[in-house]
């Protein structure tokens, strides 16, 4: 029964030195192991096989600058090319003279996105930035005013077009998604089997089914005379799809709602539209935003469909500038060009998103 | 208090051990010694390493510095003797960690199936006889998801007790528990102490420490500032931070 | 007194109708699904309007009639003199076959970059996340586009050949690649295997019956490998290793001998394999991580070795994880494989696609697309509820 005390506080010491510095790091990271040398020595082999080639064709072989197709043609990647096409690529048959006005546009979309994504806009706010930014962009787009020519939607194609599919496909599927979720978490057996029944369907069939849907079936549904604009027709595809996806999204937002929540809404007296207005949809909105724009980003994805009913989105404007009779065969170098666009706003929005999931899970633990 | 005389080889040794998070120096010279059969409480402030320290005894963290000995065998990074010392050392979390998709019988079953390589009945019969001891005989077929969480911390306790360990630890095993439940699993406790078992325990719990330690551990900011049997440590503190963390917690 | 007995022991009155909510309720529904037969009546008068003005034929009389287009791939016999209805089975058999080695493929690619993004080795780990990031962010149109221009219209013709591995060759007619004479000898092989099978899943049963009787562990994974594996090769040698393979090589303008694949076939098997692979990856590494540390703890501190660790407490408790959004991720996969219409691979969209070209009958060609979409997609969807139901972990 030996009594220890010890008043004197035993200072902190450093820790034993480590291999620190690069030595160190490499020893745990890259060699703690016989498979992990192995795995490490395989990956250094394949960098050394795969890069040099990429950089000599990338970067050393390449050609910047070329009067036409067959002077381009060389070991390297034909940067010329792009160099020659890329205004044709993102902004299609608009107007040449006139490319300010879709650049104005991509602007306003990018502007709205990144004002969307400050925490203290959320809320009614941010519906009528929205709402007022596609104003704008379509009074910009339309023209006829203010001596910018009228541009019909036939010539409206590339980057505008697939961010005008996409955000406009999101805007209005949105308070679609939403009522057919709480359709579907209604009492009322109709209704409910009505919104299940729609949500399956459309989210069992490929979205090009919709698409030529929206082609071909959309003009014999209206009556006689009455024609669409083929924009419009995939335009209602794109939202007839997103209500659809953003339903199931918004219902495991309403699932995550505790009972107490209605419960003490409907001791107070609110009927079942303010109780929805002003408790569940608030809390369950808030609660899928990640999931929401992971919805967006598959969207915008999706938007380079429409090649399909010949809509001349972004990835449409590549392949047709790939058929110019004096620039044949640079199909790589345009679909690095497409695809790094592509690439910057779904990754840029996917980090956004898991920005948003972490700093939601931080406030969750207690 | 225990009737056991504690017999002379230490069961439990550390000898200078320092452990480092980084450049964070969270275990500092630590020597303590457990005897067969001894009853061991460590308490202090929390960020005081006291759960880092046992988890050292399990090799569940693993100490930079120093020497630990456990029944014998020395703890190193020798797959074999942390495997032996892991099958004589039973521990039991505050967070229960129980296995979802097994029944409570399988939870018992598990590890003296697959460690101690028993037959089946053998295993079961012994299950069911821990399941008695820590008084949920029936809950054998329930799942951990189905059970109030005093029930569930006395299964891990009996899920340890299978192994038939020689050391029993407890890394704060109430802390996590609804107030009404504490009492049944320290009940558990102070059976197995009475039995004889050599136990390290780290909890808040100082009336169950008077009842059943031989020793009380007080650890502060990583080192072991007091160490005296609970007669002493409660009425006669030496230090000042014993002193400083007793008046906090025996305040009410 | 007894008339005020009598009184409270009746049903309260019921309100007035309009404000019965029962009678709401049915009143709502009414209102609904009225509101919603006005506008397909509406619709339906419009179409029988402009099927009328247009001359469009109706009805799914057309599919007894010669297709008269010739598809480019096929796994079942067809000619052009062959009716829509078995052009639509082509199709149907070509979508299944790419879907089912999608998802073989995309399985196996998503796994081994799922777990290698959990590596302790810094460059594996870093490597699995930019082939993630690189192929999720792309569209798969895109992807497909450039599988498709590097398969089809860069690569040389046979004459000029890529090799990428010994006696496979790439060129804008395919992919061509050697494959093994028919030899009796690989029926005995396949025998021997399926032996090594039978006798590897009866081992094992035993096996287990004997460690539940005596706690004796008996080494079935080696046991599985040497039947499964040994079996076949010991066969296999025995019969002198008949490994004669048709090689291909090029007879004037083609090749000739080996087996080949279409550029449409590759290109759609390697974007879909590749980008859904990338989803897998995350789902498999997600189900990982969702089993909490502590469970790992508890098993370590039972005495039970990483191995054992793995297989009874982490993977079982990981795999409740993984499978939901994995059949979502098949589900996707499946239904991705419609734009092979977009790189001329004949899969079911674009065989009705061009039924509907020739035939005008768009109603009925989309109506038949979507209703197999939708029965694959139900198919699976039940078949995982009943997974999700066996193995739900119970909780109050």
């Amino acid at each position: 029964m030996t009594y220890i005390v010890q008043d004197i506080p035993v200072a902190a010491q450093a820790p034993p030195p480590r291999p620190s510095g690069v030595i160190g790091w490499l020893k745990a990271n890259l060699f703690n192991g016989i498979t992990s040398t192995i795995l490490t020595l395989l990956c250094v082999a394949l960098f050394a096989i795969a890069i040099p080639p990429v950089i000599r064709w990338g970067l050393i072989d390449a050609i910047w600058q070329a009067p036409n197709g067959p002077a381009c043609h060389g070991n390297g990647a034909c940067w010329a090319f792009i160099g020659e096409k890329f205004r044709f690529i993102l902004f299609g048959f608009f107007p040449v003279a006139e490319t300010w006005r879709p650049i104005v546009v991509v602007g306003i979309f990018l502007l709205m996105i990144i004002a969307s994504c400050n925490r203290r806009m959320w809320g009614r706010r941010l519906g009528i930035l929205w709402i007022l930014g596609l104003f704008v962009v379509f009074a910009l787009m339309r023209g006829g005013f203010a001596g910018m020519s009228q541009v019909e939607t036939a010539q409206w194609s590339g980057l505008p077009l697939t961010l005008i599919l996409a955000v406009v496909g999101m805007l209005f599927g949105f308070p679609f998604g939403v009522l057919l979720a709480l359709g579907r978490r209604s009492k009322l057996p109709a209704v409910r089997a009505i919104c299940v029944g729609y949500i399956e369907l459309i989210r069992g069939v490929p979205l090009i089914t919709l698409l030529f849907m929206a082609s071909l079936m959309l003009p014999l549904f209206l009556p006689a005379g009455v024609t669409i604009d083929k924009l419009v027709r995939a335009q209602v595809a794109f939202i007839l799809f997103a209500g659809a996806y953003l339903a199931e999204v918004v219902r495991g937002g309403l699932q995550a709602i505790p009972r107490g929540q209605i419960e003490a809404a409907d001791a107070l007296g609110l009927s079942y539209i303010q109780r929805t207005r002003l408790i569940v949809l608030p809390q369950a909105l808030s609660m899928v935003i990640p999931p929401l724009v992971n919805t967006f980003i598959g969207i915008f994805k999706d938007t380079a469909l429409v090649i399909i009913i010949s809509l001349f989105d972004l990835l449409t404007m590549a392949e047709t500038s790939l058929t110019d009779a004096n620039w044949q065969g640079f199909y790589v170098e345009a679909y690095i060009f497409v695809g790094v666009i592509y690439w910057s706003f779904c990754f840029f929005m996917s980090r956004y998103s898991q920005l948003l999931e972490r700093e939601f899970n931080r406030g969750k633990r207690r | 208090m225990s009737d056991s005389k504690p017999s002379s080889a230490p069961m439990i040794e550390l000898q200078a051990v320092n452990k480092w998070y980084g450049e964070f120096h969270v275990l500092r010279d630590i020597n303590l010694q457990v005897a067969r059969g001894e009853k061991v409480v460590v308490c202090g402030p929390s960020g005081s390493g006291k759960s880092t320290m046992i988890r050292c005894i399990n090799r569940l963290e693993e100490h930079q510095q120093g020497r630990i000995t456990v029944a014998g065998i020395e703890l190193n990074a020798d797959l074999k003797n942390i495997d032996a010392v892991r099958r004589e050392v039973g521990m039991v979390f505050q967070q229960f960690n129980l296995f979802p998709h097994l029944t409570v019988l399988q939870n018992l079953t598990l590890a003296p199936i697959w460690v101690r390589k028993l037959p089946k009945k053998e295993a079961e019969e012994t299950a069911r006889y821990y399941l008695e001891r820590v008084r949920i005989p029936d809950q054998a077929d329930k799942y951990p998801g189905q059970l109030s969480g005093g029930q569930q911390q006395r299964v891990a306790i009996a899920r340890s007790l299978c192994m038939k360990p020689e050391i029993m630890l407890f890394d704060e095993p109430t802390s996590a528990l609804d107030p009404e439940m504490i009492k049944e699993v320290l009940d558990v406790m102070v059976g197995l102490a009475e039995e004889g078992m050599t136990m390290v325990c780290v909890t808040h719990e100082m009336g169950f420490a008077r009842t059943v330690a031989d020793m009380m551990v007080f650890m502060d900011r990583g080192e072991v500032i007091e160490r005296a049997p609970p007669k002493d440590f409660f009425a006669n503190p030496k230090s000042d931070r014993t002193r400083a963390f007793l008046s906090q917690i025996l305040a009410h | 007194m007894a008339s005020e007995e009598a009184f409270l022991r009746t049903a309260p009155a019921r309100p007035a109708p309009w404000r019965d909510p029962k009678i709401r309720a049915v009143a709502y529904q009414v209102a609904f699904v009225g509101g919603l037969v006005a506008l397909v009546a509406f619709v339906i008068h419009n179409l029988l309007g402009n099927i009328g003005r247009q001359n469009i034929a109706t009805g799914f009389g057309f599919l007894g009639r010669e297709a008269a287009f010739g598809i480019g791939e096929s796994l079942i016999e067809y000619s052009p003199a062959d009716t829509y209805a078995r052009a639509f089975l082509v199709g149907l058999t070509n979508t299944l076959h790419v879907a089912a080695l999608g998802v073989i493929f995309a399985t196996i690619l998503g796994t081994v970059m799922g777990l290698a993004r959990l590596s302790s080795n810094w460059l594996v780990a870093k490597l699995a996340r930019v082939y993630v990031e690189t192929f999720r962010n792309v569209p798969l149109t895109l992807q497909l586009f450039f599988w498709w221009g590097l398969l089809n219209k860069m690569s040389p013709g046979p004459r000029q050949a890529w090799q990428i591995l010994p006696d496979v060759f790439v060129s804008n007619r395919g992919i061509v690649y050697p494959v093994p004479f028919a030899n009796p000898a690989y029926w005995w092989v396949a025998a021997a295997f399926l032996i090594g099978l039978v006798v590897t899943i009866g081992f094992g049963r035993w096996a287990k019956r004997r460690q539940i009787a005596t706690g004796q562990q008996l080494p079935t994974g080696w046991v599985a490998l040497a039947l499964i594996v040994g079996l076949p090769l010991v066969v296999f040698f025995g019969f002198g290793a008949p490994l004669a393979l048709d090689v291909p090589s090029l007879q004037g303008f083609n090749f000739s001998g080996g087996s080949s694949m279409s550029p449409e076939f590759a290109a759609l098997l390697l974007g879909l394999v590749i980008y859904t692979g990338t989803f897998i990856a995350e789902i498999v590494r997600a189900g990982i991580l969702a089993v909490s540390w502590g469970q790992s703890e508890a098993a370590m501190a039972l005495g039970l070795r990483s191995g054992q660790r793995m297989r009874l407490v982490v993977l079982p408790q990981a795999l409740r994880v993984i499978v939901p959004p994995l059949t979502s991720q098949y589900l996707s996969l499946t239904k991705n494989s419609s734009l092979a219409v977009i790189i001329g691979f004949p899969d079911l969209v674009s065989i009705a696609n061009t039924t509907m070209n020739q035939t005008g009958q768009a109603i009925e060609g989309i109506a038949m697309i979507m209703a197999v979409y939708l029965f694959l997609s139900l198919s699976i969807s039940f078949a995982m509820n009943i997974y999700n139901r066996a193995v739900a972990m119970v909780e109050r």
